[in-house]
């Protein structure tokens, strides 16, 4: 039945969006790798001048610049598997006929709603501190001496901070699939008297196949460009990512040529990272 | 047939949960109860977690310091405005892509979704010096432009996600009874997208609340919403650990209502295609 | 047809805005950053605006580094955004140089210019012509414990050496009882660390450049610096030193857990504030040390009001930052909070006034301020202006990697003789790349 008409209109719907998102994409992007191409610093920019890919090898060839992968990687791996492991967890909890179901859940969410910034001021000087913080407190009482988390565990302190974040978008999605769960398919594996483990491995974790490559995708796209809670914390040094790399030589350096030339790679390492995520993502989708 | 499900093991979950449940809510609990504790306090080793003497204080001061009001309205325009013109052009996207899908459509979703991986940084200073040469600085208008593009690819994502799930069987159905487009799209497809057109909002409206990059360096003072608001409470020379506890509490209140009482809404569409 | 009535319709309405705007209130923006005494006086504006009805205020308060680089951004691609700009010591040479600065040379006779302290005035003009009004200055210097000391059987100088201060914060560090001896900046940033790091560097005879602008972290004086202050941190520092700035160090300081600290003078009210510290009758002022070589490891620095060159609004811009910066409005303050919480450290009178000699901390901050000099910062020669930075564009840049380095090196990730040789390495660098060294 799809018509020539109908073939027309539906390319006339999906024009718009097109349309604005490629100019948002690409007039940005060509003045940036205009820029790149710059020796252009903003508090000099009377003298700036091209430089053909000079930006380009300074950036790569900057000492930090392997760091900032590292960690980039480091950070979304790292978020990921919290987010899926527990966040699977969480859900199969709240499935269970638990004493106020909602209440629990509306406490669960509720980091999803909090906005970056504040969520690691909370975090750095009241939970993480290592004098006057939560943590610390509880360390104490355990006897044991507080981590310093921003000096001796910079990475993980921030991994903390963002999974915290990034849990309850997980556990949401895992829970409506979960729930989704045939309640026949659920009693018949009772019946059978299958463990807990094959049920799990065997009726739940297939079920959930689709939920979590769409939280991967999902968040990775986030995950990538994690930048308030490393900025926030002053982390950047220990802990910084492609963003915070991008943002020390345009923002802090004023080096409008370098963040272009930053902007560019991290773009680049983004897509491969994206194609990658496709062919995932693709191949579960399409079923 | 209901499951009987022995006591001791709901009893056993049912802690489980609360634990989790708290232990995950207590950084947002913490924040709040801080907020009404004097600065020296906020500060005290051991922690103090409900007995001390409660002040309204900060928010006092806070409130005399700053137009709460001015920025708060302009967090609502922001994040509603971008998301409404975001489904204008997102559902008309996404019903075709849903529905009359073509080779390209799942490259033209995914990339989409790249045009969100670039570090902002990178291209700030360009959009800096066309927002100046347009007037948009510290506008409204040029903040909901870049609001509603940035997350534009996620709307068409979730849209896109939730019409597919649409049965494409009714649609034939209408359009045997000689059903016009237009009335298909009235009658038949809009009662079953509304839930996941009202989740898709909830959630755009809430990164569009939350966003804090664009929103601190393209607006100043007519435009600022309450990232910006944060940005004036965050480390000063001074003890503001309090100050900042009960402005990062008004800035995140309106939004946490908000999510609470959606949850269910926000839940039943935020599936992203993954139940079937 | 709507379209063109509309068009009319908008060209008539800026007419008519433009016209009424210029016959009614002008606004001016103003950015700001949110240290109390800039807080203190959005709220004392009133009479400024009894003086000024036609002038209206909108303030625009951040956070320091958010401040800056929107300041920044906003002056160098002339967006205009604002007409009155809270800026340090750091930017004023800078930007002054590249003419995006108003010369402030409209200042009527009431406004004394004369009466500014030198050392801060100096810091803030070129040429002669002042570009940005001091609205308050600060020095570095030693705060202490006066009751610890006395139970250590100890007695601070008036100006202390280096050594005096390294054992006297072994002999107070009790870390059982979280009292530790001393409490320095370590958190990365060159407005934070290394603002330390670098004016207790200049008191080891070191010095950033020389006079060629290559990097001097190959030098003695800059491991002797680095290594005195990473094994005094680890004996006598408190935990998570590494991340503390100057808040951080505050708080720590009013809940009574640093024996000594080194820091900013406008600290002074905060810690003998009861309100906000455990230890504020207990607190004694002290000159930031030297090692006998002339220097001393204090710095200067100058929270000043200047104007755009964009702005549209330069003389009622310019009457703001008058009224800001005068002798009135010191009197105001004083008579509506108390002479304590005058914002200090800019005028000579302030200081020779009786009342507020009262100020326990009055004369340590003007000796401490005294103490400074940005234009020869070092014991040896450098082609740069400035105590705790250099006044070069690329030096937040340069100034923010190497304070990741020796925040690192103080958390014990790094060796001291690594940190020196790897800042060296990004020194050079970026000096490369800018055109320094060629």
């Amino acid at each position: 039945m799809a018509t020539h008409h109908a073939i027309r209109l539906g390319r006339l719907a999906t024009a718009p969006s097109v349309l604005v998102l490629f100019m948002w994409m690409i007039v940005p992007l060509a003045m940036t790798v205009w820029f790149s191409l710059l020796r252009y610093n903003l508090l000099d920019a009377e003298n700036a001048y091209f430089a053909g890919l000079d930006n380009y090898i300074y950036f790569v060839t900057d000492p930090a610049f392997s760091d900032a992968i590292k960690n980039t990687l480091l950070l979304v791996g790292t978020v990921l598997a919290v987010s899926v492991i527990f966040g699977i967890a969480l859900a199969l909890l709240l499935d269970q006929a638990i004493l106020g179901r909602s209440i629990v859940r509306l406490l669960i969410i509720t980091p999803f709603f909090v906005m970056p910034t504040v969520s690691a001021l909370v975090w750095k000087n009241m939970m993480m501190h290592p004098v006057s913080g939560v943590i610390a407190y509880l360390f104490k009482i355990l006897g044991l001496a507080p981590i310093d988390w921003f000096a001796d565990a910079p990475r993980s302190a921030i991994a903390i901070m963002v999974s915290w974040q990034w849990l309850p978008f997980a556990t949401l999605i895992f829970l409506t699939s979960v729930q989704s769960l045939d309640e026949e398919q659920k009693e018949a594996a009772e019946m059978d008297g299958a463990s807990p483990f094959a049920y799990f491995f065997y009726i739940v974790l297939p079920h959930l196949a689709r939920p979590i490559t769409v939280v991967i995708l999902i968040e990775t796209i986030f995950l990538l460009n994690v930048f308030a809670e490393i900025y926030v914390t002053g982390s950047g040094g220990m802990a910084g990512n492609m963003p915070y790399l991008v943002y020390f030589q345009g923002l802090l350096n004023f080096d409008v040529g370098g963040a272009s030339a930053g902007g560019i790679i991290a773009v680049i390492l983004a897509n491969i990272v994206a194609v990658f995520l496709m062919r995932m993502i693709g191949k579960t989708l399409e079923s | 047939m209901a499951r009987a499900i022995p006591l001791q093991r709901r009893l056993f979950m049912t802690i489980l949960a609360w634990a989790a449940g708290l232990l995950i809510f207590f950084p947002v609990l913490w924040t709040v109860l801080t907020s009404f504790k004097t600065e020296l306090e906020a500060f005290s080793t051991p922690p103090k977690l409900f007995f001390f003497d409660w002040t309204l204080e900060n928010y006092s001061i806070v409130q005399e310091r700053s137009n709460y009001l001015r920025f708060a309205s302009n967090s609502i325009i922001l994040s509603v405005g971008s998301t409404l013109i975001a489904l204008a052009f997102g559902i008309p996207a996404a019903w075709a892509m849903a529905f009359q899908p073509g080779k390209r459509t799942k490259d033209l979703l995914m990339w989409m979704l790249s045009t969100k991986m670039m570090p902002p940084v990178g291209a700030l200073i360009p959009l800096y010096l066309g927002f100046r040469d347009m007037g948009l600085l510290d506008t409204r208008g040029g903040l909901i432009a870049v609001l509603f593009l940035i997350n534009l690819p996620i709307v068409v994502w979730m849209l896109y996600t939730y019409f597919k799930e649409i049965p494409v069987d009714i649609l034939e159905a209408a359009r045997m009874d000689g059903a016009s487009l237009w009335k298909e799209l009235v009658f038949v497809l809009a009662p079953m997208a509304v839930p996941g057109i009202a989740s898709t909002m909830l959630l755009n409206v809430i990164l569009a609340w939350n966003e804090a990059f664009w929103t601190l360096n393209l607006s100043t003072s007519e435009a600022a919403p309450l990232t910006v608001f944060i940005a004036s409470y965050s480390s000063p020379e001074g003890l503001f650990w309090a100050k900042l506890s009960a402005a990062s509490t008004m800035a995140i209140a309106p939004i946490l209502v908000l999510g609470w009482f959606a949850q269910r809404q926000l839940v039943r569409g935020l599936t992203f295609g993954a139940v079937k | 047809m709507t379209s063109m009535l509309k068009t009319a319709g908008l060209g008539v309405g800026l007419a008519m805005m433009l016209a009424t705007g210029a016959m009614a209130e002008t606004k001016l923006t103003i950015a700001t950053v949110n240290n109390g005494d800039m807080i203190r006086m959005q709220g004392l504006t009133a009479d400024f605006t009894a003086q000024n009805p036609d002038i209206k205020l909108e303030w625009v308060t951040l956070e320091e580094n958010v401040l800056r680089q929107k300041v920044t951004t906003d002056i160098a691609t002339k967006g205009g955004q604002f007409d009155v700009l809270t800026i340090g010591t750091y930017e004023v040479p800078i930007w002054a140089k590249k003419g995006w600065l108003v010369p402030l040379d409209n200042l009527d006779k009431d406004y004394d210019v004369d009466d500014l302290l030198p050392a801060i005035r100096g810091g803030l003009s070129m040429d002669g012509k002042l570009y940005a009004a001091p609205f308050y200055g600060e020095s570095s210097m030693v705060m202490y414990r006066k009751d610890l000391f006395d139970k250590a059987g100890l007695k601070m100088p008036d100006a202390p050496t280096w050594t005096f201060i390294a054992d006297a914060a072994r002999k107070i560090t009790d870390k059982s009882a979280e009292t530790y001896g001393v409490c320095l900046r370590g958190k990365a940033g060159w407005g934070e660390n290394m603002a330390f790091l670098s004016a207790t560097a200049n008191s080891f005879g070191a010095r950033w450049f020389d006079e060629k602008w290559h990097a001097q972290f190959d030098q003695p004086e800059w491991k002797n610096t680095l290594d005195f202050y990473v094994k005094l941190m680890k004996d006598a520092g408190p935990p998570g030193a590494s991340s503390n700035g100057f808040n951080e160090n505050l708080a720590l300081f009013n809940a009574g857990k640093c024996g000594m600290w080194i820091d900013a003078t406008v600290a002074a009210s905060f810690v003998t504030n009861p309100k906000d510290s455990k230890v504020a009758d207990k607190v004694g002022f002290a000159l930031a040390p030297d090692n006998g070589l002339g220097k001393r490891g204090n710095w200067l620095w100058a929270w000043s009001l200047a104007v755009p060159s964009g702005s549209k609004k330069t003389a009622e811009a310019q009457k703001f930052v008058a009224w800001a910066t005068s002798k009135g409005y010191l009197n105001l303050v004083a008579s509506k909070e108390g002479w304590a919480n005058v914002p200090p450290g800019t005028r000579t009178s302030l200081y020779m006034n009786p009342e507020y000699a009262k100020v326990p901390f009055a004369k340590m901050t003007l000796d401490s301020i005294n103490a400074a000099d940005p234009v020869h910062p070092t014991v040896k020669p450098v082609p740069y202006v400035g105590v705790q930075f250099v006044a070069i564009p690329e030096f937040q840049g340069i100034g923010t990697s190497v304070g990741q380095i020796f925040s690192k090196a103080l958390a014990g990730d790094i060796s001291v003789d690594d940190a020196l040789k790897q800042a060296q390495e990004t020194t050079t660098r970026e000096m490369t790349k800018a055109g320094y060294i060629k």
